[in-house]
């Protein structure tokens, strides 16, 4: 632990050498995003609701899942450049050393420009709390940070996942965004709007489900979702890590290096 | 001058085309993307749509149509494609080579971005374009409305990546000004992309801020023609579009060669 808190403290050394273009980036990162809320609440202006979910109880469910998106971006982000350290054959050195490799890819790489996205997240999603007016309970609370916190580890998982493909391909796969911008795309949206196939997939395969439309159920008290269990749901997520992680250790034993 | 700029332009394009099929998976992965990228487009948006299947005159398969066409023909009118080289050109001062050429260097840069840009396309669109045919019912690419909404549309899409090309050498122009790219390119993409209906189509936006966009040049880059295509807009109304289009392609590039003539005065190449 004290090993990675060091790794993130030289991380955003690192990142603030070039303090301008770090600004601007972050920047970027909070508006690409902003700007596709704005066509969200311009598609509910137009329709009104979105299969009986209203504007603000979807503009909860974004915030939540962009915060979770752009932690788990910022933080894995050595994860999600892992390609790269494949292809030059870097990996070899991480190897070498007595600390585990999760641990040092973690700590290869930050991406704090994620802040900006992080920052719209939290302004969406407080917004839409002080307007949807729910009957607090602790239970709600737990809800709400379970959501947040399992979305954290199943977008990480993903992450984790796309990078052991690479120990195969070498290249990183284009394919791989499909399933992590994708699952932010469409997971910003409560997912019982989508096709059942499309549903079966995000809660079995990928089990997005479990943090996005039944703790909102749950939240808003719609009927069918009353019971107290389904506050713990969310947390289900964070097991999404173990098979990525089986998977990673999987990857490392077939690693052949490309050499140097 | 004019043989010149044509060789050019050809030896480009085969340059990048043969760049593209030595990558062919990268190619072919960058197809498969995008196509997943317009599945879930089309059922974020169709999800709005629930039960009803047309909403202001803009029907659910001319929307589908609309989405598959941008996805198809993304190289045409994303914005944030950009010549790395160019900005290195710039940054570094070899910028003094290429004013030492005997050409105009606002059509030499036009017409390499242009080349470029077709190029790319010629790979990716006709895949998207078959497969997006052949998806089930709902989901599906519909054919053109009819014949003549096919040869405006190709028309139409031309033009647009025209415009779309003069509106992006005003990002390589600012690059003398500020030296960077990064601000230029995030006000480019970000507003021009929401613009020019990537972020939501067009025409499910509130009808002020429509009118609004029709006086800006970004909705004629794709809007204007995948809704030719799909006969949202009529003939007419697309010969009045294609005439607008050509408004905005005499004066872009007018607006952008005094703009850069401007910034070369007062280029100061340094070192060597």
């Amino acid at each position: 632990m004290r090993l990675y808190l060091h790794y993130v403290k030289m991380g955003i050394k690192s990142q603030m050498v070039y303090k301008l273009s770090f600004f601007l980036l972050c920047i970027g990162q909070f508006f690409v995003p902003f700007f596709v809320f704005i066509g969200m609440y311009l598609l509910f202006d137009r329709f009104e609701n979105l299969q009986g979910w209203s504007f603000t109880e979807v503009a909860l469910l974004y915030g939540i899942t962009h915060m979770a998106f752009a932690l788990a971006e910022a933080f894995v982000r050595g994860f999600d450049s892992f390609p790269n350290l494949v292809k030059s054959g870097d990996f070899d050195r991480l190897l070498l050393r007595p600390v585990s490799t999760p641990l040092q890819v973690l700590g290869w790489k930050f991406e704090f420009t994620r802040i900006g996205r992080l920052l719209q997240g939290v302004l969406i999603f407080t917004w839409a709390l002080s307007k949807i007016g729910l009957h607090w309970t602790l239970l709600k609370v737990i809800c709400i940070s379970g959501m947040l916190i399992g979305g954290i580890f199943i977008f990480s998982g993903l992450f984790i996942i796309f990078a052991t493909v690479a120990f195969w391909t070498i290249e990183g796969l284009e394919i791989a965004n499909i399933f992590t911008d994708g699952g932010r795309e469409l997971s910003q949206y409560p997912l019982s709007i989508y096709a059942k196939s499309v549903r079966r997939f995000f809660t079995f395969v990928v089990p997005f489900a479990v943090v996005n439309v039944v703790p909102l159920s749950y939240l808003l008290e719609k009927p069918g979702y009353q019971s107290d269990l389904y506050a713990f749901m969310p947390y289900i997520g964070v097991f999404f890590i173990v098979p990525a992680l089986f998977f990673w250790q999987f990857g490392v034993k077939h690693y052949k290096s490309t050499g140097s | 001058m004019k043989k010149l700029r044509s060789s050019y332009q050809a030896a480009i394009f085969k340059l990048r085309l043969a760049q593209g099929l030595t990558y062919r998976t990268a190619a072919a992965a960058g197809v498969a993307t995008q196509f997943f990228w317009g599945m879930i487009l089309i059922m974020m948006f169709t999800a709005f749509y629930g039960s009803q299947t047309s909403v202001d005159g803009f029907t659910k398969s001319q929307l589908t149509t609309y989405i598959w066409l941008q996805q198809a023909f993304l190289v045409f009118i994303a914005l944030w494609i950009r010549d790395l080289e160019l900005f290195e050109l710039i940054r570094t001062g070899n910028i003094a080579y290429e004013l030492c050429r005997p050409i105009n260097l606002y059509s030499f840069w036009y017409t390499k971005l242009l080349s470029s840009r077709f190029a790319s396309a010629a790979l990716r669109c006709l895949p998207i374009l078959v497969f997006a045919y052949f998806f089930p019912k709902p989901y599906g690419l519909e054919l053109p409305a009819s014949p003549t909404a096919l040869l405006l549309f190709i028309v139409a899409l031309v033009l647009g990546v025209m415009i779309n090309v003069a509106i992006s050498m005003f990002i390589y122009i600012s690059v003398f000004i500020t030296l960077s790219p990064i601000g230029s390119l995030l006000i480019f993409s970000v507003v021009g992309e929401f613009f020019s209906g990537m972020v939501i189509p067009i025409p499910l936006m509130p009808d002020t801020l429509q009118k609004v966009l029709m006086c800006l040049p970004f909705r004629y880059t794709g809007d204007l023609p995948f809704r030719i295509y799909s006969g949202n807009v009529g003939i007419t109304d697309a010969v009045i579009g294609i005439c607008i289009q050509i408004f905005w392609l005499l004066f872009l590039p007018l607006l952008g060669n005094f703009l850069l003539n401007k910034a070369l005065k007062h280029l100061v190449v340094q070192g060597g």
